[in-house]
């Protein structure tokens, strides 16, 4: 039975835009999708390996301004050399920002895990800015502030069999489709023998070493894969809202990710979802009860602050506590420790 | 016992300096195949340093280790374990957020014969892969005594049976020697008989152990010969009773006033 569910719920969330003829609420579900992509992502590092990257909005961002200049094509001057790249179909755009992320989470992967714990934080974090910061400076490349515009939509095929994703109906499969994919590239990471290997460095990595784990490399593995996953959510993000602009960089971004994952319960599978549905949809049914701003602003951090409080692990692994017979609560040892930076 | 046997592990004027500080002072000594050898010497005396200048924990500031001829310097922790020179650690040694049956299947990692491509695929060699690895698993907990445990949280075990994971976890990598730090300190008298008769085993199977303890009468009654440090440098080596007799271990140990238990 418990085997089923998941599919179950896969065919009902594919069903939804069948019946669902409210385009806002469908706008809601692609955004919480795409958030939830980027969060699953961040989890094959914080919650498998342990490494804590405040940076991962860049992967994010990588992506999608990647996805967006090659769709669109550029013209640049390097050192007085002209550069340019003629507009490149989207499916081609899109992978490319998958693996330019992954390039990307490669050399910062090789760069900071040299230095681990809160310099990689420091690291991650300073990447993140640089990166913004060329974003908004380098005019000529990503017009700066002025954004990207008029990025063109994923279309597959020609003519009669031309598939297009410009309609939310359309785009929300899409998105739910790569969703999918991504949860079922990490679970098979993580139940497998280079699942163990970064679990064994999160736990103990001298032990991990000592058994004969080379946890630079799976490291770096989860690094490229979480930097490729995030760089397809951003792929997806430019080409749905089709404009990008420096803002795709900024911090809160990262942190909504670490709050989604924190909450959902990292190092679970299912926690980046439940965190990302809560705080993908909290902020947007607020809005729609017509509650003023700055009150939505306290009750979402009070949320937050009283999932972290009650359940330090998250709410995933609470709810598998409550099923295996024991409180939820009960977990002293837990929540004495700082969540985020937990060893 | 046997000292026509080949020498496995050779350190050869090996030091440590952490600044001004001289923890190991040109230690030189070998470990033939087929020994229990154990390294014994008071606290602060450089022994768990030399453990972690063996695995590559550490790097010596000169000197130089050997394991079956090949150079160690510069090798890294998981390449010494690989090349088949496993340590145990001192106190918990253990994945403790695992069940004890994952742990041996983490220590199993370099006995997989699945690539990246396998696990996210679901191959039939990933599958086939991981069938071998969860009987090698049993078979090695069955090897400790610890097959009752094999689903319960590792973290939580008595302090006895996590020292027994630990080593599980140890000869998941197939050493042909084994490191042990302080594998009995701690233990009650029946924990550590149980434990003897491990080591005995893994000995009888065919590892050269290395083993830094505490415990003396443990040590005199494994260990085939004991080298003793003390400030860094090596004071005495021999059989065991050559080292309960000899004057300077006794010094070593029990300062030159009256003795004291």
């Amino acid at each position: 039975m418990s085997r089923f569910l998941p599919w179950l719920l896969v065919v009902l969330l594919a069903s939804v835009p069948f019946w669902m003829t409210d385009y806002y609420v469908l706008h809601i579900m692609i955004t919480t999708c795409i958030f939830i992509i980027a969060a699953m992502s961040l989890n094959l590092l914080l919650g498998y390996t342990g490494q804590l990257s405040l940076g991962h909005v860049a992967f994010f961002g990588i992506g999608a301004y990647t996805s967006a200049l090659l769709s669109l094509g550029f013209q640049v001057n390097v050192f007085n050399v002209p550069f340019g790249v003629t507009p490149k179909p989207v499916w081609f755009a899109m992978l490319m920002a998958v693996i330019v992320a992954g390039f990307t989470g490669w050399a910062i992967g090789k760069l900071a895990f040299r230095v681990r714990g809160a310099y990689f934080v420091i690291v991650s974090i300073s990447f993140a800015e640089v990166v913004r910061m060329v974003a908004v400076n380098w005019v000529e490349l990503t017009q700066g502030p002025m954004a990207l515009n008029n990025i063109p939509a994923l279309t597959l095929g020609t003519g009669e069999f031309e598939l297009s994703f410009l309609r939310k109906p359309s785009f929300y499969s899409l998105a739910l489709a790569v969703a999918v994919i991504s949860y079922i590239i990490i679970a098979r990471i993580v139940n497998s023998r280079a699942g163990r290997a970064m679990n064994a460095l999160r736990e103990n990595e001298s032990l991990a070493m000592s058994v004969g784990i080379d946890v630079t490399r799976y490291l770096v593995i989860a690094t490229i894969v979480s930097a490729a996953m995030a760089g397809m959510a951003g792929a997806l993000y430019t080409h749905y809202i089709r404009i990008v602009d420096p803002d795709v960089f900024l911090f809160i971004y990262t942190v909504t990710m670490v709050i989604m994952v924190i909450t959902g319960g990292k190092g679970t599978l299912a926690g980046p979802i439940v965190g990302g549905v809560i705080f993908g949809f909290v902020p947007e049914a607020l809005r729609a009860m017509a509650i003023k701003p700055e009150i939505q602003w306290i009750i979402y951090g009070v949320l937050m602050i009283l999932i972290v409080y009650f359940l330090p692990r998250g709410i995933v692994p609470a709810i598998e506590r409550f099923w295996a017979g024991q409180k939820p609560g009960d977990d002293e040892a837990a929540r004495s420790v700082p969540g985020a930076l937990q060893k | 016992m046997n000292s026509s046997a080949e020498t496995v592990l050779s350190i050869e004027n090996v030091s440590v300096h952490f600044g001004g500080l001289i923890a190991i002072d040109g230690m030189t000594f070998d470990v033939r195949s087929g020994e229990i050898v154990g390294l014994i010497g008071p606290n602060g005396a450089g022994k768990t340093t030399a453990f972690n200048v063996i695995t590559g924990f550490l790097r010596p500031t000169g000197g130089e280790v050997r394991y079956r001829g090949v150079p160690l310097n510069g090798l890294k922790p998981h390449e010494i374990a690989q090349l088949g020179l496993v340590r145990t650690f001192q106190r918990t040694s253990v994945f403790q957020e695992r069940t004890v049956f994952q742990n041996v299947l983490t220590g199993l990692h370099r006995s997989g014969r699945s690539n990246l491509w396998d696990m996210l695929l679901r191959t039939r060699r990933e599958k086939e892969s991981e069938r071998e690895l969860v009987e090698t698993a049993q078979d090695l907990l069955r090897f400790v005594g610890l097959e009752q445990r094999a689903s319960e949280q590792a973290g939580v075990l008595p302090y006895g049976e996590q020292r027994l994971m630990g080593v599980a976890l140890a000869l998941a990598v197939k050493p042909s020697m084994l490191l042990l730090d302080e594998p009995v300190s701690g233990m009650n008298p029946a924990e550590t008989a149980r434990f003897v008769k491990l080591v005995e085993k893994i000995h009888h199977s065919g590892v050269t152990i290395l083993l830094v303890e505490h415990d003396m009468p443990m040590v005199m009654e494994v260990c085939d010969r004991i080298v003793v440090l003390n400030y860094g440098r090596i004071i005495a080596e021999g059989t065991p009773s050559e080292i309960q007799n000899n004057p300077e271990v006794i010094r070593a140990y029990l300062g030159q006033g009256k003795k004291r238990a």
